[in-house]
């Protein structure tokens, strides 16, 4: 499965410097979280590994990679099915056919029943959810998540992090997830990245290795996720 | 209905309050008829005034037509040409500054006294409004939307035709709605260059005539026809972008 390489990266808008001298490797299938204060540059980072930009300096090296906004930016004149089926519609497949691709995968993210509401009539879990199944319809071996859940209620943003936890195991996919909620990272990462405050760069990495599923409790993940807090300060 | 209640009210006081003067007033009947001598002529001059109302509703739809795929026509070749849209945005914005008065009677000579002029008046009226909300409503998708659908592999087209067509329809169906309003002007001030038929020629005609009321009546009769229609457009709107005027809040969740 095709990795992520970020090499030395400096990234800049005018006297902002975003990112400089940011290095960064997730592996095929591996999931890894970047967490850093606000304004470090994450969302850059995305942008980049998505050759939305383009590295004033340095090297961006990804398969063919799909972002997840922090916004879940649904059309609101299309059903949730047809939202879900977008990235194929826009491959050119026939609207029938998408639909059809999209319709069992609802069913797995207990959308069952919601394919022909409109998103202005889902709760914000379930438009996320909705939004994620867009994101991997677009078939790409690449995923990138912009914060994916930072705009959900505490007990919604747990239940989404189980459900994205149980979907990449049954559908691996090589991740970069940028975070400011060390806890997600810790709960979903093989790896966490810790950013520095801007311009960002890697000042720290740690290897989770814990089994799945995860409990945020266990006092592994815990003494984790105090690592990377200490880090961050 | 409860909601076509304050404007009927309304609508009766300043009528109430319009008769009350005229009957009351000193004012000449040629100079202000009374609200019932306005009734009267809507129901003595019906043949006259269908007759005319017929000819200027034509204009006024044809022309909002012409405008409407004209307008749109531009809105989206300055959409996708940075270049044109400098270039000509600004020569956009002086069509309509121009003084149709003025103008009106030229066209006249120039197209003939057929329905060609009016269509030219009606256009240049409605195709500003028509094309500034269109743009702006192409211009005004969420650039995270656009980021989205490159990561998608969408084309340019794609784009245009999945995200950036549907978001400009709400502006679109503004844009119709101020047209509607000054097209009915335009189609009045195109029959007073030069015509022979229509309300604005009845109107021309009616005044020197001393036919007041009758005068009156044709204006009653276009801001009837300008509420209706602006009324449809409202009723599109509804079922054509539902989702323009439900707000976030009110999702069940």
């Amino acid at each position: 499965m095709d990795a992520v390489v970020v090499e030395a990266v400096t990234r800049a808008y005018g006297d902002v410097v975003a990112l400089r001298d940011m290095s960064l490797r997730v592996d095929g299938g591996e999931v890894v979280a970047v967490v850093g204060p606000s304004g470090c540059g994450k969302s850059t980072l995305l942008e980049l590994v998505c050759g939305l930009q383009r590295p004033d300096a340095g090297r961006v090296d990804s398969g063919p990679a799909v972002l997840m906004p922090q916004r879940d930016l649904l059309l609101p004149w299309s059903s949730a099915l047809d939202n879900a089926a977008l990235p194929l519609l826009v491959h050119g497949v026939s609207r029938g056919a998408a639909r059809e691709r999209a319709r069992p995968l609802f069913a797995q993210l207990g959308l069952e029943g919601f394919e022909a509401a409109r998103p202005d009539e889902l709760s914000g879990g379930m438009r996320q959810r909705v939004a994620f199944l867009r994101t991997l319809l677009a078939g790409k071996p690449v995923l990138a998540l912009d914060e994916p859940f930072a705009s959900l209620d505490a007990l919604t943003r747990s239940q989404m992090q189980e459900w994205l936890a149980e979907a990449l195991a049954r559908e691996p996919r090589t991740v970069l997830l940028v975070t400011h909620d060390v806890e997600e990272a810790v709960v979903l990462a093989d790896r966490v990245v810790v950013m520095s405050p801007r311009p960002g760069r890697a000042v720290g990495e740690i290897e989770v290795g814990l089994p799945r599923p995860r409990v945020r409790t266990d006092p592994a993940a815990v003494s984790l996720r105090e690592r990377a807090l200490e880090m961050l300060t | 209905m409860r909601r076509a209640a304050l404007p009927t009210v309304l609508v009766l006081a300043l009528l109430g309050a319009w008769e009350a003067y005229a009957q009351l007033g000193s004012v000449d009947d040629f100079l202000l008829p009374a609200p019932t001598e306005v009734a009267d002529s809507l129901w003595t001059d019906r043949s006259l005034l269908w007759h005319d109302f017929r000819v200027t509703a034509g204009e006024v739809l044809l022309g909002i037509g012409v405008a409407l795929v004209a307008g749109i026509a531009c809105a989206v070749a300055l959409h996708f040409s940075a270049l044109l849209r400098r270039a000509t945005y600004p020569l956009l914005v002086a069509s309509q500054t121009v003084p149709i008065v003025v103008i009106a009677p030229l066209l006249v000579v120039w197209l003939g006294y057929d329905l060609a002029p009016k269509l030219a008046i009606i256009g240049l009226i409605c195709f500003f409004p028509v094309t500034v909300t269109a743009l702006d409503g192409l211009r005004g998708v969420d650039p995270e939307l656009r980021k989205l659908m490159r990561t998608l592999d969408a084309s340019r087209w794609q784009t245009f035709r999945r995200v950036e067509a549907p978001a400009a329809l709400p502006s679109v169906l503004s844009g119709a709605k101020i047209a509607v309003a000054v097209a009915v002007i335009g189609a009045v001030l195109a029959e007073q260059a030069g015509s022979s038929e229509g309300l604005g020629h009845l109107i021309l005609q009616a005044i020197p005539q001393f036919e007041t009321a009758r005068a009156y009546a044709a204006v009653v009769v276009l801001s009837a026809f300008a509420v209706i229609l602006f009324g449809a457009l409202s009723l599109a709107e509804r079922r054509l972008v539902p989702w323009a005027h439900r707000s976030q809040g009110d999702s069940p969740a």
